[in-house]
């Protein structure tokens, strides 16, 4: 055993005991269940939507006794109708873009994290709609804009062009509507600390005021008029998330979150409030998901941050601002998985990997991830 | 270029004092690792502008590896030199470019997913090194406090959290005078053991009149610096193709005459507040994230005895790209956020103390200004505990002092 699975295993421990004091979950050494019982739960035409959020939150922040008041809804909503997975190791590198691309293809990218580059890999994107023949409708990134424009398609050669999933960048798409004037929409316009900078305009103005309108039917001064009740970027791109989800209904619908990667700028006050935030926004995301007929009791959500953030012990860090040690807590995060045949109130502590999310989606989805470095994780099959 | 090809006019470009630690120490030097070699450079090539304890520790070092047998210095090197390193880096100019080869080499290790063998290997090579080098603790037990809070007027939520399991909280300290008394306590440090960069007052405001024997800095009179440098970094950001990897190279060759600073008669602090604005984030816009920095360097590089840390408001968050624009208004101040920031910054205060020698007779006093709430950690004090007992900040301080 390396000195980072036995640190890994230590992290799952710990994360077990704080769920099994707060939460009264059960262990899956405990539980055995038919699969037939549970494929004969499992309905056709499923969905799946996956939650990342760049910027990992800590145990401390989190699920440990002092962080729990952090993430209410998680606890008290999702967790006991859900498996949860305490220990998701990445082996990769942890920067926002990459290790999201990383997830996305179930392989270890080694794109540059700050350039505008497609992954390197085929994504999960474009499995789905080559294995199972879907359009470009069915499949969809809503990301923060800057450098996740490229997440959904990758440059590989037997994907890639024209396969991949369609991308919606809210922000983009508000600086698209607004004609003059930032006031009111400044703090839906924040960039992270670690990228504030230029970015290449993407595919225009016009094209993405399309998708407002056209696909999202949504009119630019509603959009607006709704934006300015908005209090951050990622609640801009839960919106259109919900708006996408009532309005295309795509199979396959990725959303990656931001706020909490305000942690960079060093000011703990701000980062456990995107750490708040973010516990909302999944949980809304999951009832928005119950709500609607297009994905309830079919739908398998999949929560995970990309990874963690260094911790207070290592002196080569400082502490939850970033996540450059490559220390065990910075590479060790937790999985939430709901939905319909997945069991409820289970806790696993054995180890996965985070490129194993692919080939798991492609489990349920009925596709082969057949470039993967990870497999699929049997338990919420 | 590899090390075993070493000259010492390689080494011309060098600040004086350096240039003679490495050519003293060619010999030793050229035997190392070229995945180790040049972050001892990176140290060495600053020596000039390094604080005492520093120079020590770099001169101890390099000393001891030339003392070692070939044989046992290839076993201590042994994990580095397995490190694979790319013909780039070998070619690159890591002699007069030590800092910008470890970032290219960071990059290279997260690439070729070698960065757990290579932190692996410092860790062990850092074991080893503290295991044969004496630690020599602070003349005096070392001292830090930590003042939180300023300018909020209530707050109702518990404070100290993660530093009251290892010293005593107290809920009912009597403010007044409270500053005035810490600050004293900490010249009374400075005038009786007087040694360079030894005791240390960091203000996230502007400083409070002081006694000069400490050594001073403060975020509202490095206010100038920080508008040159904001001023400097919005330029580059509007540039085309300019990423956070390649603004930091750029902000890390800026030298205090870059951004203004006239030359001082004390050139290592020059260099340090510039690198506390140029290499920490979120430095440059939040004076809760400078203060926690500065004290974290601080400690990290003087090994102070004494350190007395103010915390003071930031100001409110906006868009990130709108914080980095130096402007003229005043900016909106956010206390009860600080407030927060501060706490764990009192923390990571003390775990930063806890790193250095004699860190076991050392003391540590947090307390949220004008309020009633403090803790103190020290050999003495009962880990754990609390008193609600009325009780005064010279109390507070006869207990760990």
């Amino acid at each position: 055993m390396t000195f980072l699975e036995q640190s890994g295993s230590q992290i799952a421990r710990t994360r077990r005991q704080f769920l099994r004091d707060s939460a009264g979950l059960a262990f899956a050494a405990s539980l055995a269940r038919s699969p037939l019982a549970r494929a004969a739960a499992v309905p056709i035409n499923r969905k799946v939507v996956v939650v990342t959020f760049g910027g990992g939150a800590r145990d401390q922040e989190t699920f440990a006794p002092e962080g729990q008041e952090n993430v209410p809804n998680m606890l008290r909503d999702l967790i006991p109708r859900s498996t949860f997975f305490t220990q998701v190791v990445n082996r990769g590198i942890l920067g926002h873009y990459v290790a999201t691309a990383s997830l996305a293809t179930g392989a270890y990218e080694t794109i540059n994290n700050f350039a505008s580059l497609p992954p390197e890999n085929p994504t999960v994107f474009e499995y789905y709609r080559k294995d199972r023949k879907r359009p470009s409708s069915d499949a969809w990134v809503v990301a923060p804009s800057n450098g996740f424009n490229r997440i959904g398609e990758s440059s590989h050669r037997s994907y890639g062009a024209g396969l991949g999933a369609r991308v919606i960048l809210p922000k983009h798409l508000l600086a698209a509507a607004m004609s003059a004037g930032h006031a009111d929409y400044e703090h839906l316009l924040r960039d992270n600390y670690e990228s504030p900078f230029f970015t290449p305009d993407l595919a225009g103005n016009e094209f993405e005021l399309q998708q407002l309108e056209g696909l999202l039917k949504l009119s630019v001064d509603d959009f607006k008029a709704h934006a300015r009740t908005l209090s951050s970027p990622d609640e801009l791109s839960v919106y259109i998330a919900r708006q996408l989800m009532r309005q295309a209904a795509p199979s396959l619908l990725w959303i990656t979150m931001h706020d909490i990667d305000i942690a960079h700028a060093g000011t703990f006050s701000l980062y456990v409030d995107g750490i708040r935030r973010t516990d909302r926004l999944c949980s809304e995301i999951w009832k928005a998901i119950e709500s609607q007929p297009e994905y309830a009791g079919r739908t398998t959500m999949l929560i995970l941050p990309d990874f963690g953030r260094d911790a207070d012990s290592d002196p080569g860090g400082n502490g939850f601002q970033h996540h450059r040690t490559g220390d065990t807590l910075s590479r060790t995060t937790w999985l939430i998985a709901i939905g319909p045949g997945i069991r409820e109130g289970v806790v696993y502590d054995r180890a996965v990997d985070s490129v194993d999310l692919v080939p798991t989606i492609g489990s349920v989805l009925g596709f082969s991830a057949s470039q993967s470095q990870g497999k699929p994780i049997v338990e919420i099959l | 270029m590899l090390p075993s090809e070493l000259k010492p006019e390689q080494f011309s470009a060098y600040p004086p004092q350096a240039k003679a630690l490495v050519t003293q120490n060619l010999a030793v030097l050229r035997e190392l690792p070229l995945s180790f070699l040049p972050g001892l450079l990176r140290e060495a090539i600053e020596f000039d502008f390094r604080f005492p304890a520093e120079r020590k520790t770099l001169e101890n070092e390099i000393g001891y590896l030339a003392r070692l047998s070939t044989a046992l210095r290839r076993q201590w090197f042994d994990e580095f030199s397995t490190i694979a390193l790319s013909p780039q880096l070998e070619h690159f100019d890591w002699v007069n470019s030590p800092a910008q080869f470890v970032e290219q080499l960071s990059s290279h290790l997260w690439t070729t997913h070698q960065l757990d063998a290579f932190r692996t290997a410092a860790t062990d090579y850092a074991d080893r090194l503290r295991m044969a080098l004496p630690v020599q603790p602070p003349a005096v037990p070392r001292l830090g406090i930590t003042v939180i809070g300023q300018g909020v007027e209530s707050y109702d939520a518990p404070l100290f959290r993660r530093l009251r399991s290892h010293g005593a909280y107290f809920s009912r300290v009597a403010p007044g005078n409270g500053l005035r008394i810490l600050l004293d306590v900490v010249s009374t440090r400075a005038k009786t053991h007087s040694d360079d960069y030894e005791h240390w007052y960091i203000d996230g405001g502007d400083p409070l009149e002081h006694d000069p024997a400490l050594t001073c800095i403060s975020y509202g009179a490095l206010e100038p610096v920080r508008a040159a440098i904001l001023r400097n970094m919005h330029s580059h950001i509007e540039k085309p193709g300019m990423g956070p990897e390649m603004l930091r190279t750029i902000m890390a060759g800026w030298r205090p005459s870059d951004l203004g600073i006239r030359s001082s008669t004390d050139a290592v602090l020059d260099r340090f507040q510039v690198r506390l604005l140029t290499e920490g984030s979120g430095t440059q816009i939040f004076s809760t994230s400078f203060t926690q920095w500065a004290a974290r360097e601080a400690l990290r590089r003087a090994e102070p005895s004494t350190l007395f840390v103010r915390f003071a408001p930031r100001q409110r968050q906006r868009p990130m790209n709108e914080l980095l624009v130096p402007g003229a208004e005043r900016p909106e101040l956010d206390p009860l956020g600080s407030l927060i920031d501060a706490d764990i910054g009192a923390y990571y205060n003390w775990l930063n103390q806890q790193r250095l020698p004699g860190a076991e007779k050392g003391a540590f006093l947090a307390w949220f200004e004008e309020h009633s709430s403090a803790v103190v950690i020290g050999p003495s004090v009962p880990r754990g505990t609390e008193s609600h007992q009325p009780t005064d900040m010279r109390q507070l301080l006869s207990w760990i002092l």
